[in-house]
């Protein structure tokens, strides 16, 4: 009933633009899932759809502390690393009792979903209380703390149960036991279950959870807290609830999206969640257009695949990549080329026309 | 019509690399980035190797080609996918560790061989029947160190700084560490460095001098360690500097004092100024190629070439096999023969993948690398 209510109440332009993206998103699965069965997709094409799903998962994550809430956060590859460590670490504890690769995978990125949550709830406590370009520089000092925590943390399984260590490895595991989590050597032999039917489920039910909270009190919120600070808090809001809400999902999507992209890989290491990996995030979300969630979709996919279509230039790749990102920036950003694409947008038109 | 062509020009292309004579030998490594000079190295290395090969026309003729990772593995995975899209029949592997492992693991469910030039960590070849190595295991490399310190006498007292988000100069640390006192060095102080906070090193070279440590050991890449030298330089400490391979590299890095480096000793598997013909030979056209002097990863990389070309010539591999075929014959040529190369001779290798061969002590002398023997 209150689903009903909440559809008709939506904004027509709006809720076309939610379905707009969940029809993209379900047509782009299956015609990936056609070309990959068949022998028209290169092996380098199939080896990032998993990577891609992941980095869209982030970019609808960020996206809603970014576009939505209107903070800005720069240290968001720090909770995909909290999710990836949690999930591929019990996703390894798992592998006696559940043999079901699918379930397994489900139930750690659950796991990685909560204690990603947990991170979100416990830095967004003295975060959330600065602003504008000081909460950045906050979340950005939070990300390289996680970096730094994962570098020197150690945990092994044996017999006797779980134990784990900071700075050096003093777990003094039993016989058989095996240390999972080790320090800057991060994680080894990670049995690589995830899948792209998988991280096309994530996205959706990643979207399905924004568009959901947008679309709720709670969204229009966000966004009052966003448009007008001073003006939300005086009818009354309460404002560090409502951002600690938005940062804690956030968290969470990132989290499930970390374990996805970690068991894609046999290997991880916290320092590839670093600073560099939060700008690129970011880079998906303003190339997108903030609080556009296609778009920001659609920019994680392109700028993946990128500079791997740009290998035949070899050293200049990565120049390459720079000058086209700016040049996607300087079009995307132009009154007449947006004019332009919005004709394009059948949607659009009618909306006009209303 | 202009579609014709192009589609005509296509098939030829693929008609002629079809046909074409080589076995097509990729590799994945940092060609860009903060590790650029290993990646850059191995690649030179193999080039020389493969051109020398197929200039002498003998019936192994390679094709080469390196993709760029940029020392992630996630780009290393990208990069062998790619290799893979090419037609890559035997690989290289990846020239760093952890994106080594990563690749490693695609290889072995791809069932590709690869023989990596310089990935040190164990963790790469563990538990895959078809991924090989052709430079030392990071633990051994920790071992021999204090071994060869203890044997020639060179110190009793020993400092290490060690880079503690690094799988590599951990690897290296933790074995050090273990075989120390058995071979009676006492390590007097151990202090640590990581990713962000590593151009100041006052309070772990302040520590090693109060402890009185005779030799500094410095299991890492040459590019902290140059800041190391530098700013022992600076505050007036002159230990004796023990290095690993990783410190190979540090005199061709842009803007370094040579000066700095003198008589900084290195466990290194191959020795530039060998006076054997192969080495000399080898020296020489990297000099004239490039204007410099090969590293162990450029030898690192022509050996596996090599390797590569002795196993297949005797497995009789001929090109048109896929690489499925040949993963089987390379594992029990690997596994059976003795390989002389720049790095070693009768170099032999485990089931595991593992190489034996013995380590070469150097030291910096003059501004190059002189053995130490």
């Amino acid at each position: 009933m209150m689903t009903m209510k909440r559809l008709i109440n939506l904004k027509r332009a709006e809720a076309r633009r939610i379905y707009l993206t969940y029809a993209v998103v379900i047509i782009a699965y299956v015609v990936c899932q056609i070309m990959s069965s068949t022998k028209f997709f290169s092996s380098s094409m199939r080896g990032m759809l998993v990577p891609i799903c992941a980095y869209m998962v982030m970019a609808v994550s960020l996206n809603l502390v970014v576009g939505i809430l209107g903070e800005l956060s720069l240290g968001h590859a720090g909770f995909m690393s909290v999710g990836a460590f949690a999930g591929v670490t019990s996703a390894i504890l798992m592998q006696g009792t559940i043999t079901n690769a699918p379930v397994r995978l489900a139930l750690a990125m659950i796991i990685a979903a909560i204690f990603a949550a947990i991170a979100g709830f416990l830095i967004g406590i003295p975060v959330l209380r600065l602003k504008g370009d000081y909460l950045a520089i906050v979340t950005l000092a939070f990300g390289e703390i996680i970096k730094s925590i994962l570098n020197n943390f150690y945990l092994g399984v044996d017999s006797q149960g779980l134990h784990f260590s900071m700075l050096s490895d003093t777990t003094r595991l039993l016989k058989g036991g095996r240390l999972i989590i080790r320090g800057p050597m991060g994680i080894s032999g990670i049995q690589k279950i995830a899948t792209f039917p998988a991280g096309f489920v994530l996205l959706m039910i990643a979207l399905m959870i924004v568009f959901n909270l947008v679309n709720s009190r709670s969204g229009r919120a966000f966004m009052a807290i966003r448009d007008d600070r001073i003006a939300a808090e005086s009818i009354g809001l309460d404002i560090t609830k409502y951002k600690m809400m938005a940062f804690v999902m956030s968290a969470a999507i990132a989290g499930a999206a970390g374990a996805l992209f970690a068991m894609n890989y046999s290997t991880i290491v916290a320092n590839k969640f670093d600073f560099n990996t939060s700008i690129l995030i970011l880079v998906f979300v303003v190339l997108g257009g903030q609080g556009n969630m296609l778009g920001g979709i659609i920019a994680a996919a392109v700028l993946t695949i990128l500079p791997e279509k740009l290998r035949q230039f070899s050293e200049y790749r990565m120049l390459l990549y720079a000058v086209v990102l700016i040049v996607m920036m300087l079009a995307t950003n132009n009154a007449e080329i947006r004019a332009f694409l919005s004709g394009l947008n059948p949607f659009r038109r009618k909306e006009e026309a209303e | 019509m202009k579609k014709i062509l192009t589609c005509a020009v296509l098939v030829l292309a693929m008609a002629a690399s079809a046909f074409g004579a080589g076995f097509k030998i990729g590799g994945t490594g940092p060609l860009t980035g903060g590790a650029a000079i290993y990646g850059t190295a191995a690649m030179r290395g193999a080039q020389i190797a493969v051109d020398e090969i197929n200039a002498s026309g003998g019936e192994i003729q390679f094709e080469l080609r390196y993709e760029d990772d940029t020392h992630d593995a996630e780009k290393a995975v990208n990069a062998y996918n790619a290799l893979k899209d090419w037609g890559m029949q035997v690989s290289l592997g990846s020239v760093t560790s952890k994106p080594a492992e990563a690749t490693a693991a695609e290889n072995f469910s791809d069932r590709i061989f690869a023989l990596t030039p310089s990935a040190s960590s164990a963790a790469v070849t563990e538990g895959k029947d078809n991924v090989f190595q052709m430079c030392f295991v990071d633990p051994n490399q920790g071992t021999a160190s204090a071994q060869y310190i203890a044997s020639k006498n060179l110190a009793k007292k020993v400092a290490i700084i060690w880079k503690n988000d690094d799988v590599y100069s951990k690897g290296i640390r933790d074995t050090f560490v273990e075989k120390a006192p058995e071979v009676g060095l006492e390590v007097v102080s151990e202090t640590t460095f990581a990713d962000g906070n590593d151009t100041d090193f006052s309070v772990q070279l302040t520590e090693a001098k109060e402890k009185g440590a005779e030799l500094v050991f410095l299991p890492m890449y040459y590019q902290p360690a140059s800041l190391i030298l530098a700013q022992a330089q600076a505050m007036g400490y002159a230990p004796k500097w023990f290095g690993v391979d990783g410190m190979d590299g540090i005199l061709t890095m842009e803007g370094f004092d040579k000066a700095l480096a003198e008589g900084v000793m290195l466990l290194t598997p191959f020795n530039a100024d060998a006076k054997d013909e192969k080495t000399q030979k080898f020296v020489a056209e990297y000099q004239k190629r490039f204007g410099e002097i090969p590293n162990q990863f450029a030898a690192d990389g022509y050996d596996c070439v090599y390797a590569y070309c002795q196993a297949l010539a005797q497995a009789k591999a001929t090109p048109d096999m896929d690489a499925e075929a040949l993963c089987p014959k390379m594992i029990e040529q690997f596994t059976t023969m003795t390989f002389n190369g720049v790095t070693g001779e009768n170099v032999k290798w485990a089931a595991n993948g593992e190489v034996t061969k013995d380590p070469k002590g150097m030291v910096i002398k003059d501004g190059a690398y002189v053995g130490l023997d």
